[in-house]
């Protein structure tokens, strides 16, 4: 009950701390610390859970499940590596006149409300408030976006904006309709809302109005999780806001989207008993699997590129969370994980070299291994693992999505295989070539804060190679629950 | 009685939307989202009397407060700090526009009969107007390309939200609809801030100006 209250608390007062104090040259120290605060207090929250088991608390307000414990911890710990990545990352881009000081408190103000409406869209048990958080995520980093003021970045936020805001007003009326269904079984009030309670009932609830209401969520929460064809703003807005936003927008604010999806797809099975809900969700998978690879490989602004393999892995877990059964839903909750972890390390390593050439344009970065092998190092090693080599932890939950597809949908593995190739062959000739070669990088005043990237690989290698006991029981549970 | 109001509720609001989607001032497109949400209140009102869920009346009310008073002040505010207050937009085909809009209320009255069927409250007849009304608002913002204008389709599209959820459950729960209100409340906040910096970086809100992120020259 505590750890709830601490996890939702601390990003809302560091948030107040950093809105009054954001300027100061020791902000960025606080900002590290609060995050922090906020990781310790995921931490204890799964411990509990590890041992109690699923929580309840604040009549019902907030709920705690093996599904959502393991991604508020991540959505934590990735919160607090790119607080330390930022603090370096902002104090060049400070100097080299980038953003002044009230953006810089403006950006840290916000980072934290974009935490915390994250970490609510997770915990909350109503899925009324759950779209008005997802609604108060995206606007919390318009702001975010636009913060270095250029057109291309207004632009983009504006693109951001308008987008998100339509796509989750579908969602909105996805919600109304679920109320609609629920409100026959469970009577009128704030309890029609609460996804216990409908999980309980959501054999009872109309067909005809959930399977329409799952038309309006996947539509709603999929721009959100930048599933094509609804994934117009991601690359922009990922390749224009600053470097530690498009590592949180990537690795973190993608998997909430998809969380949503998943909460509602399993009312919509229950209710349905057909796998209408699942064949949707392989159909948009599929497609964003198909166009994030191939437009992978005609980009040419490095965050951009690596945006659009955020919709291709995107693409990938929603198609295994549409296959369904406990393998490839095992499967799609690991490969959550590891994407996650992979794609902030990468998009950390890919700041500091766009700093240290002082350009996105990948034809003018080469040779970052020169001179800096960590930041080389740390983006061939992330690549290769976001590409899904062996031995890291991409590989397994890939492998294991493959070999569901060929046994369950043999039309999609050859697809998904082509795609994948394809990726891999594009992404990896540009990224050699970025890191080996000859080299005009410069030296930072900041020396970069390399430690998170190895972590994040650390863990991504550790989860290929062995998975914590109780970090695959929730996965096997959180896989029985969704179905 | 009541259905009578109500139904004439219901088609004022999609009169409205539909003046809204040929009116090319901005400021009275600013007047008439204050009209729409004047009618969203009362038609709240008259289903909160008639059925007794006393909730709708604090729904209302805080619809008067926010979508007649607060936003189209805070929009008129923006309008006349940009000095665009007598720009007028030139609309391609104004009778197309019209005529794509007749048969996206064809489609929402299809879409909202198998609801609408299993809907038990009084109002459910203006569910396919509710969802008419959220295309309508759509279709306004994909055919205008300046800034001010899109935001109001964008607000126009919460409005038939909320006359959606009023007509098929008598409103979605309070806590809810109080989240949903903050967020409005946010959004035109922050996207005042967001207008002049369009403006700075564009020296117009024209949305033309805003070419440059298109895949083929990346």
């Amino acid at each position: 009950m505590n750890e709830v209250a601490i996890t939702l608390g601390s990003p809302a007062v560091g948030a107040i701390l950093l809105a009054i104090y954001g300027d100061r040259t020791q902000a960025s120290r606080l900002n590290v610390l609060v995050s922090l605060v906020t990781f310790a207090a995921s931490a204890l929250l799964a411990m509990r859970v590890i041992s109690e088991g699923a929580l309840l608390v604040y009549n019902d307000a907030f709920f705690v499940d093996s599904f959502n414990v393991f991604l508020v911890t991540l959505t934590a710990f990735v919160a607090f590596t790119t607080a330390l990545f930022s603090r370096p990352y902002m104090l060049n881009e400070q100097g080299r006149g980038r953003i002044t000081s009230r953006r810089l408190r403006l950006y840290h103000c916000m980072y934290h409300v974009f935490v915390l409406t994250m970490l609510l869209v997770l915990l909350t048990n109503n899925i009324g408030i759950m779209w008005v958080a997802l609604e108060a995520a995206t606007l919390a980093t318009v702001l975010l976006v636009s913060l270095y003021r250029t057109p291309a970045s207004i632009e983009a936020a504006w693109k951001y904006f308008i987008l998100c805001s339509v796509g989750i007003a579908q969602a909105l009326f996805g919600t109304i309709l679920i109320y609609l269904a629920a409100e026959k079984v469970l009577g009128g009030g704030g309890n029609a809302l609460l996804w216990t309670h409908l999980n309980q009932v959501k054999g009872d609830l109309e067909p005809t109005v959930m399977s329409l209401a799952f038309v309006f969520l996947i539509v709603g929460y999929g721009t959100k999780a930048g599933l094509a064809p609804l994934h117009n703003w991601l690359p922009d807005a990922h390749a224009e806001g600053p470097t530690p936003i498009s590592a949180v927008l990537s690795g973190l604010l993608l998997n909430i989207a998809l969380y949503a999806i998943v909460r509602c797809k399993v009312l919509v099975d229950g209710a349905l008993e057909t796998p209408f809900a699942g064949n949707l969700m392989m159909g948009f998978g599929i497609l964003s699997v198909v166009i994030g690879a191939f437009f992978l490989s005609r980009q040419k602004d490095v965050k951009r590129m690596f945006a659009y393999s955020s919709i291709e892995h995107m693409g990938l877990t929603t198609f295994a969370f549409g296959m369904g059964g406990p393998v490839a839903t095992f499967a799609a909750l690991l490969h959550m994980t590891v994407h996650s972890l992979t794609k902030s390390a990468i998009f950390f390593t890919v700041g500091h070299a766009a700093q240290k050439t002082g350009t996105q344009v990948m034809d003018d970065i080469r040779g970052l291994i020169v001179t800096n092998p960590t930041i080389g190092w740390g983006m061939m090693l992330g690549t290769l693992a976001i590409l899904g080599m062996p031995p890291f932890g991409v590989f397994a939950s890939e492998f294991l999505i493959l070999t569901t597809a060929m046994r369950q949908e043999p039309w999609a593995a050859p697809i998904l295989l082509v795609s994948l190739g394809v990726a891999f062959a594009a992404m990896f000739m540009r990224v050699q070539a970025m890191v080996f070669g000859e080299t005009t990088a410069k030296r930072l005043p900041h020396a970069p804060a390399l430690v998170p990237v190895f972590v994040h690989l650390g863990l991504v290698l550790m989860l290929g190679l062995w998975i914590p006991p109780y970090l695959a029981d929730w996965y096997r549970l959180a896989a029985k629950l969704i179905g | 009685m009541s259905a009578q109001l109500i139904n004439l509720m219901a088609s004022l609001m999609l009169l409205i939307a539909f003046a809204m989607l040929a009116q090319r001032r901005i400021l009275s497109l600013v007047y008439l989202f204050a009209w729409q949400g004047a009618v969203l209140a009362v038609n709240s009102l008259i289903v909160g009397w008639y059925t007794g869920h006393h909730e709708l009346y604090l729904s209302a009310f805080f619809t008067v407060l926010l979508k007649v008073i607060a936003l189209p002040m805070v929009l008129h505010y923006l309008i006349r700090r940009l000095g665009i207050q007598w720009d007028v937009e030139t609309l391609i085909n104004i009778p197309a526009t019209m005529l794509a809009g007749i048969a996206l209320v064809v489609f929402a009255f299809n879409l909202a009969l198998p609801i609408s069927q299993l809907a038990e409250t009084i109002t459910r007849g203006t569910l396919g107007i509710a969802i008419a009304v959220v295309l309508l608002a759509f279709l306004m913002m994909i055919t205008r390309r300046k800034a001010v204008p899109q935001v109001i389709g964008f607000l126009a599209m919460e409005n038939g939200l909320f006359f959606a959820a009023t007509s098929a459950t008598y409103g979605m729960p309070m806590v809810v609809e109080l989240g949903i209100l903050l967020d409005v409340i946010v959004g035109v906040l922050i996207l005042g801030i967001f207008f002049f910096q369009v403006r700075e970086a564009f020296d117009s809100l024209d949305l033309k100006h805003m070419e440059k992120l298109k895949e083929s020259e990346s």
